[in-house]
């Protein structure tokens, strides 16, 4: 079904101004061009998977492992992050990606056409007003990318899992202020309790007027967010084993929840959901045998609590949740065995701990299975990961707050640059999220095609030309000559150790010989590894000479253009 | 050239482009911008350019050795001199080393030229900046970010690479067949060519396979992207046809991953002989960087590691110009070698030489002007340890030469191109005939410089043509330190003065360059 055709509302686009909709105006490819690679997965890959469960990783701790870990859990690690993790235990790792950092001040305007609130002050608790919901909606998600950008902990990760589990898509919402509430939910809940996290949402502004909640009503109940609340967000949808029937839930079941859910609107002065007796519908509702037949009699404002605690209460929630996480985190194929062996137990620990995230990601990313060789570099990164990633781990710099119009731009040309990949912050496809998060077979691989691709190498290339890109008059630029200057002289004056240490950062697993001799050649072409030494001492002895700092710095960023364009450096 | 007249001809009628033999004939001329104007500032041309890099500094010295220097020589670089005998003789003053039997075959048939002693003012002795030098070909002091190759194709071909390929131009532009693209293609925005990685990976294009990667998830992925990303090679259909099309036709190819330079120029002669329209490649080979045991430590100085690498150069084009000759297409192509520095006159205690200045370049093809520009580099006859060959052409000269002889690159347009005029010189044949040319040709008539030894003033004397004159004095070490004349002269004998009261006592170079003639005397300043 083409849930978004369905979700349109044709009456508040045609009214749109025509800034909101290229604002949100998903980037569509030139017909003819492919948006699946005629490459990827035809069926699920049978490639041999690892037997390890969920015991405690107990084997060798360094940078191997903590690259692994980092790699998967943050935007892109830098050079010192995994020095620093290499250098400290697992225990103390974890503990780090799980303190979340203090919550953000909220995004700012930066246009003179929101006349509502001077520039550097915050438009999310002003009036709504359609002239401005264009240029708020574009502060929004460039704040958002830049909340993503620099977080080092598993927070921002998932953030961005819950934005493409709970969706919504900013263009349908049509209300910066109810995406700027809705965005606040998920990080605050980002390592928190799931159940929790499904109630608030369920009543969120955001949610009630994407799916359609804010029109459900006694005598009109609207299925659409009780659908989705049980096929997408929940339980799942399971083989169907009768009419309606999809084991997990049925079509009866769609109905009742649909029935708990009636009542609730938006209100646009208060940005919240609320509650309106006269059109709840109070009966009680019955639920199937795939939830033991239980019913809900009315409860009024806090029925919907009762209705979620009820989903949560089946094994299945807690499993289709943890399949989700395993694809976020480790591979997209979960054979037999990685079911038994890890979806289950992490499920069942899960349920038990009442939905609280924390312990169960600490079991996962802890254990002997998460550290199995078999599942170190095999995950294609998203969009955001490969751009925010580039930016951090080239230590690109970044405008700072100090100038807000400057820092909003480039986050707003971060954006553009990951729309055009086809990943677009806010904004994500549909109800079900990414394709590359659920579509089976491809999964991942629906991330690279012909088309992505070169996009992405051309983003990496723009950042390594000698005057890089300049947003708002702020250079974006990749300093190959300052990286490789603030490795230790023993490092940076050896070629094939320089080498090594770009390969140890970008690279999710070694090199062969020959792709090392390759880089070598790369960087030295046709030379002696001693004239790399020659050349980087005599500029080390005179680092303001700008010839001699040109002349490494060509050489370096001819080795980083071949490196960012392996197909390696895709892999996570 | 039959072809300049038939293009001039169908110019003048204005019907173009013009096919022969099913390939648009080219421009040929000088100055032919009506022409270039008639193909909306896009010339039209089959013809190709290959650029050979000799990597790490080549001795040149050792490679086109001065017969009537010896005992500067024998002073100079007694461990690794060639032995006088060997050197095979191109003319009765000038030879090639004894490895180059291929070169001096093509030499002796027509189609190699030599230009002595390239480089450019205030030599740079390092290898990165040095290169930048010649593969952007800017002044010695300043950067410039685009290749010299890559300004003229985005001239040739604006907005590059949006919109391309098309049906006008469905071929790459330029193709680096090594690592990295050469940067000699680097245009304002993007590399105006496509590398093929390498030799191998030029026949995984064509076969569609990619390297193979371990059976594991991460194999499994690195493999999906490997594909896709030969996918996006948006020329790789175009690689396939051109290959297809044509197959390497010489015995004389060495057996594969024998000599690396020759492997290139194999894929480069097919895929000229398939129809690509590609006009400029560029190839390499390493290894020149010879600071030790250039030749061997024990037995002759004709043979070892520096023999070994002027044999390949000259296996290789050597096996390149037959192979074209055999597919016909020899005469739209020709080519130049060039390396970022010579070396050291004298050689080191290792059997080897340090970074040196100028150096030979052999441009080669059935369209070369086949004589030697320029004369024998002039030994001191004890030479110091920082002495360098002293430059008599710079190196933008042969470029902005070839760009207006080959591809009828306007005047104007080269002196956007290279930030000023250079001096033409003939390194293509405009109707000169094989074999050696009279002294008269290449020398500056009349020219000394007096008194000399100079003490404060001298005067530097000649015959002037009326053209461009360029007099310029040089240190030992290369480094340009007086600029005596740069503008055109009237026709007649010329005074100049030049004024040494400034310069440390020691041996300078006086150089001096009208058109092709160019002279050069030592010059001691007491």
């Amino acid at each position: 079904m083409d849930r978004r055709a369905f979700l349109r509302k044709p009456a508040s686009v045609l009214t749109a101004p025509a800034a909101a909709l290229t604002d949100t105006a998903a980037y569509t490819d030139p017909p003819g061009q492919e948006t699946v690679s005629r490459f990827a997965n035809q069926t699920l890959p049978d490639v041999p998977r690892t037997n390890a469960s969920l015991a405690p990783y107990a084997g060798t701790w360094g940078p191997v492992q903590a690259a692994h870990l980092l790699r998967r859990c943050v935007f892109g690690p830098t050079r010192a992050q995994l020095a620093a993790a290499a250098g400290s235990s697992l225990t103390q790792v974890l503990n780090g990606l799980l303190t979340a950092p203090a919550a953000p001040a909220p995004p700012v305007n930066v246009s003179a056409t929101d006349t509502s609130v001077a520039i550097g002050q915050t438009w999310t608790a002003q009036a709504f007003d359609q002239n401005f919901e264009g240029v708020r909606r574009s502060s929004l998600r460039a704040w958002w990318l830049g909340q993503l950008l620099s977080d080092s902990t598993l927070q921002a990760k998932m953030w961005l899992f819950w934005h493409n589990h709970f969706v919504i898509e900013l263009a349908d919402v049509g209300d910066a202020r109810y995406g700027y509430q809705y965005a606040e939910l998920l990080r605050s809940q980002a390592l928190g309790n799931v159940k929790q996290l499904c109630k608030d949402v369920t009543v969120a502004p955001a949610m009630l007027r994407y799916l359609n909640g804010n029109q459900s009503t006694a005598t009109a109940p609207n299925e659409n967010y009780g659908r989705e609340l049980l096929e997408l967000f929940t339980v799942g949808k399971g083989p169907i084993i009768g009419p309606g029937n999809y084991t997990t839930y049925t079509e009866a079941d769609v109905q009742a929840a649909a029935r708990v859910l009636t009542g609730w609107r938006d209100n646009s002065t208060t940005i919240q959901g609320y509650y309106t007796a006269s059109r709840h519908d109070t009966t009680t509702k019955q639920f199937s045998g795939a939830f033991q037949n239980q019913s809900i009699p009315n409860g009024g404002a806090t029925e919907y609590q009762t209705l979620v605690d009820m989903i949560f209460g089946q094994a299945e929630t807690a499993r289709y949740l943890v399949r989700k996480l395993y694809r976020w985190f480790v591979y997209y194929v979960i054979d037999a065995t990685t079911e038994q062996q890890v979806i289950q137990p992490l499920a069942a620990q899960l349920q038990q701990n009442g939905y609280n995230l924390a312990p169960v990601l600490r079991t996962l990313l802890a254990s002997e299975h998460f550290f199995d060789a078999v599942n170190v570099g095999c995950y294609i990164k998203s969009p955001l990961e490969f751009s925010l990633g580039l930016l951090r781990q080239m230590e690109v710099a970044q405008p700072t707050s100090s100038n807000v119009a400057q820092q909003y731009a480039v986050w707003d040309y971060y954006n553009g640059l990951t729309n055009l990949q086809q990943q677009y912050l806010g904004d994500p496809p549909n109800v079900a999220g990414w394709p590359a998060y659920w579509q089976t077979p491809q999964f991942n691989e629906l991330w690279i095609n012909a088309v992505t691709l070169p996009r992405r190498n051309q983003v990496s290339d723009a950042l390594l030309t000698t005057t890089g890109v300049t947003r708002s008059g702020f250079q974006l630029i990749i300093d190959p000559v300052a990286w490789a200057q603030s490795l230790p002289v023993q490092t940076s004056q050896d070629p094939n150790l320089l080498i090594r240490a770009f390969v140890d950062v970008l690279m999710p697993f070694p090199l062969t010989t020959n792709q090392l001799a390759f880089l070598n050649d790369a960087l030295l072409p046709g030379l002696p590894d001693f004239e790399w030494t020659d050349e980087w001492t005599q500029y080390l002895a005179a680092p303001t000479n700008t010839a001699k700092k040109n002349a490494v710095a060509t050489k370096l960023r001819a080795l980083l253009r071949v490196m960012l364009s392996q197909a390696e450096f895709q892999l996570s | 050239m039959k072809r300049r007249e038939f293009i001039q001809t169908a110019a003048a009628g204005a019907v173009l482009p013009v096919l022969m033999n099913g390939f648009p004939v080219a421009a040929y001329g000088q100055d032919n911008a009506v022409l270039a104007a008639l193909v909306n500032a896009t010339t039209q041309t089959d013809r190709v350019l290959v650029l050979v890099q000799l990597n790490g500094g080549n001795d040149g010295l050792n490679m086109v050795i001065p017969l009537d220097q010896y005992s500067g020589l024998m002073t100079a670089r007694p461990d690794i001199a060639i032995p006088q005998a060997q050197v095979l003789p191109m003319t009765q003053l000038t030879g090639l080393h004894p490895a180059m039997t291929g070169l001096k075959s093509l030499y002796d048939n027509g189609s190699v030229g030599v230009v002595q002693s390239v480089g450019y003012p205030n030599p740079n002795f390092s290898h990165f900046r040095a290169t930048d030098i010649w593969t952007s070909a800017s002044d010695s002091n300043v950067t410039w970010t685009t290749g010299w190759a890559g300004r003229y194709l985005d001239g040739e071909f604006p907005g590059f690479p949006t919109g391309y390929p098309s049906t006008q131009n469905p071929d790459p532009l330029a193709i680096t067949v090594g690592s990295v693209v050469s940067n000699c293609v680097q245009g304002p925005t993007v590399n105006m060519g496509m590398a093929i990685a390498s030799t191998s990976s030029f026949y995984q294009l064509l076969t569609g396979t990619v390297d193979t990667a371990p059976n594991t998830p991460a194999g499994h992925e690195l493999t999906f992207i490997r594909q896709v990303v030969q996918q996006t090679q948006v020329y790789t259909a175009a690689l396939q046809r051109a290959a297809r099309a044509a197959t390497n036709l010489s015995p004389l190819w060495p057996t594969a991953g024998q000599n690396s330079l020759a492997d290139q120029l194999k894929i480069v002669a097919q895929l000229i002989a398939g129809g690509l329209q590609t006009r400029i490649y560029c190839v390499s080979l390493g290894g020149f960087d010879t600071h030790a045991l250039q030749v061997p430590a024990t037995g002759s100085t004709a043979t070892g590691t520096h023999a070994t690498l002027l044999g390949r150069v000259s296996q290789a084009i050597e096996a390149f110009q037959d192979d074209l000759r055999r597919l016909g297409v020899q005469d739209r192509v020709v080519g130049m070698t060039f390396s970022e520095f010579g070396r050291r006159i004298k050689a080191n205690s290792g059997k080897g030489t340090d970074h040196g200045a100028a150096a030979p370049l052999f441009v080669f093809g059935t369209s070369v002007n086949p004589r030697i520009h320029g004369q024998n580099v002039q030994v001191p006859l004890n030479a110091g340890v920082n002495d360098n060959v002293p430059m008599q052409f710079d190196f933008r000269s042969i470029y902005a030469s070839i760009l207006q002889d080959w591809f009828a690159v306007p005047t104007a347009t080269l002196t956007a191109l290279f930030g000023r005029t250079f001096p033409y010189v003939p390194v293509l044949r405009p109707g000169v005939l094989t074999g050696t040319v009279a002294a008269e040709d290449v020398n500056v008539p009349g020219f000394s410089v007096y008194p000399n030894p100079v003490r404060g003033r001298a005067t530097v004397a000649f015959e002037a043509g009326g053209a461009h004159v360029q007099a310029r004095l040089f240190d030992a070490t290369g480094r340009e330190v007086q600029l005596v004349v740069d503008r055109v002269l009237p026709r007649g004998p010329q005074r100049l003065p030049l004024d040494a009261a400034g310069l440390a006592a020691g041996t300078y170079y006086c150089h001096v360059q009208e058109g092709p003639r160019i002279s050069t005397r030592l010059v001691v300043v007491e």
